[in-house]
């Protein structure tokens, strides 16, 4: 297994901080796990994003120019990152935020209204989780457990935000493994 | 203990920690901020002392007199404030003080930027401040390792009497890998320091000092700090990989840009081309003898730097033209790619020898 996943979003959505559970998440399960943010000159409102790349060898580059998984949380990011996608790949779209599907037809494509179910939670600032868990649901790349037990362990010093992160990461689970069984069916 | 997730500049400040360190004195600059900030909060936790100076000169003057003082110290920086620190590190090399400088290269000269750089290794590992001296300097290219080397430099400093320099640049500051601490050193187990200003009550007065007016005493001086730094030679390290039974090409790249080219290698074998890894972990002493070695086991010598040539000049001087050696940089911040180097190594190997 190897693994380079890019999250892209407008800088406050938590790209950062899904991309750090993953990479908790790979690491606990015995992968080999690296995650690098962007740190150039960013403004408030601008894009901001990271690479987790996950693996059974020893991790080479950090950086990736050829991702096989984008989580696009904003416009700007899909229209940034869609080309450097692997053929075979995987997006996983804010449909909430981005009024248009991916271009690339040599891709699966999980459209999630991640704002739309984060407020409907009860909490927009989670429209994060609800897009990790989409990914990890059509992705299978860590457990849903796993996600769940790193989650709470970040969240410890905030224990009131647990229950609405794992239930965001919940609901956007069930729409990627949904997602991924309805193309496996064809 | 249990691997920890943890960004480059933590696991550094961390590590100094877990070398016996208890005082940290520094200046801010990105993109190495997070080590400060970390040692802010960590070093009171242990009962030591972080002390934000008015500037880099005016830190590195508080390293000599913390480091006189027989204490294990600290600092770190990035380009432009390592330059300002060199008037300071030139003395402590010349009054023979063990002190722990981390650089986080970004790109220069001057300000430059803050992104990924390898343009400071002529500053490290000539010199850098004025005088005949050298330091040590090692060249981590994975979290673990610039934990590790961290720890390793405090004792290294200390066995030589010599500033160590532990160079990164903005990936391995900025990424998280998972790390462990594999050796925890308490202050009060360190070896005592006789030569150290601790108070001179009962015995001759110790004296740290950088000033010989005598030429013949200064001479002397010099050549004495000359063998100290041949010395060293015994503390060279490198990391070769994929270089059994010889390569076609042979990279010879530390730090970020070895990593890069790890993955490069494996792009290329799926190509049927064998590159080979040459990593230097010590940059200074250079593991010469070895670096030798490998590129006679090659047919033709790849080096890659973020500068615009830099050790590539310490190679062609190992390997004095028995083998061709090309060079691939990317400078400001630009990082290369795995197939820009599988495609510079392409047109390497198609060269008739």
């Amino acid at each position: 297994m190897h693994s380079e996943i890019v999250l892209a979003g407008f800088g406050g959505q938590g790209v950062l901080l899904i991309g750090k559970l993953m990479a908790y998440a790979g690491m606990k399960a015995g992968h080999e796990v690296t995650w690098l943010p962007s740190y150039g000159p960013e403004m408030r409102g601008g894009t901001c994003n990271c690479t987790v790349v996950m693996s059974d060898r020893p991790i080479g580059s950090p950086i990736s120019k050829r991702p096989h998984a984008l989580i696009v949380l904003n416009l700007p990011s899909l229209d940034k990152f869609e080309d450097s996608l692997r053929p075979g790949g995987i997006v996983v779209v804010n449909t909430s935020l981005i009024n248009r599907l991916p271009r690339r037809t040599d891709v699966t494509v999980v459209p999630v209204a991640a704002n739309e179910i984060a407020i409907e939670l009860g909490n927009a600032k989670a429209a994060n989780m609800v897009a990790l868990g989409a990914f990890v649901g059509a992705s299978g790349l860590v457990e849903k457990e796993s996600v769940d037990e790193v989650l709470r362990e970040s969240f410890a010093a905030r224990p009131k935000l647990v229950a609405i992160n794992e239930e965001a990461l919940r609901r956007g689970f069930e729409i990627g493994q949904a997602h991924a069984a309805a193309v496996a069916a064809g | 203990m249990a691997k920890k997730l943890m960004k480059g500049c933590e696991a550094i400040g961390e590590a100094a920690i877990h070398a016996g360190c208890r005082l940290f004195f520094g200046y801010p600059i990105t993109p190495q901020n997070e080590i400060p900030e970390y040692m802010s909060a960590r070093l009171p936790q242990v009962g030591g002392m972080f002390v934000q100076a008015e500037s880099e000169v005016a830190a590195s003057n508080m390293l000599y007199g913390a480091s006189g003082a027989g204490c294990r110290v600290f600092t770190s920086s990035s380009s432009p404030g390592i330059s300002l620190m060199m008037e300071g590190v030139s003395y402590m090399a010349g009054a023979e003080l063990p002190v722990v400088i981390v650089n986080i290269m970004r790109g220069g000269p001057g300000l430059g930027g803050i992104l990924p750089s390898q343009s400071d290794y002529f500053q490290a590992t000539k010199g850098g401040g004025h005088g005949d001296y050298r330091v040590l300097v090692l060249a981590p290219s994975t979290v673990q390792e610039a934990a590790d080397l961290v720890i390793e430099a405090f004792d290294l400093a200390d066995k030589y009497r010599n500033p160590v320099m532990v160079v990164g640049d903005g990936l391995i500051g900025q990424m998280m890998e998972p790390v462990e601490f594999k050796k925890t050193i308490k202050p009060e187990d360190l070896p005592e320091k006789p030569w150290a200003t601790t108070g001179c009550a009962g015995r001759e007065r110790n004296v740290i000092n950088s000033l010989y007016l005598d030429p013949e005493q200064l001479e002397k001086h010099n050549w004495d700090l000359y063998a100290k730094y041949q010395s060293m030679a015994v503390e060279a390290r490198h990391e070769a990989y994929n270089t059994e039974g010889g390569c076609d090409v042979l990279i010879v790249a530390y730090g970020t840009v070895a990593r890069i080219s790890k993955t490069a290698i494996d792009q290329a074998r799926e190509k049927g081309l064998k590159i080979g890894l040459f990593r230097p972990i010590t940059l200074y002493p250079y593991p010469a003898e070895a670096l030798a070695e490998a590129a006679l086991g090659a047919k033709a010598v790849l080096v890659a730097e973020l500068s615009t040539g830099q050790m590539v000049e310490d190679v062609r001087a190992v390997v004095a033209g028995r083998r061709p050696v090309a060079f691939h940089g990317r400078v400001g911040g630009m990082v290369m790619g795995p197939d820009d180097l599988v495609a510079e190594a392409e047109k390497l190997a198609a060269v008739p020898a």
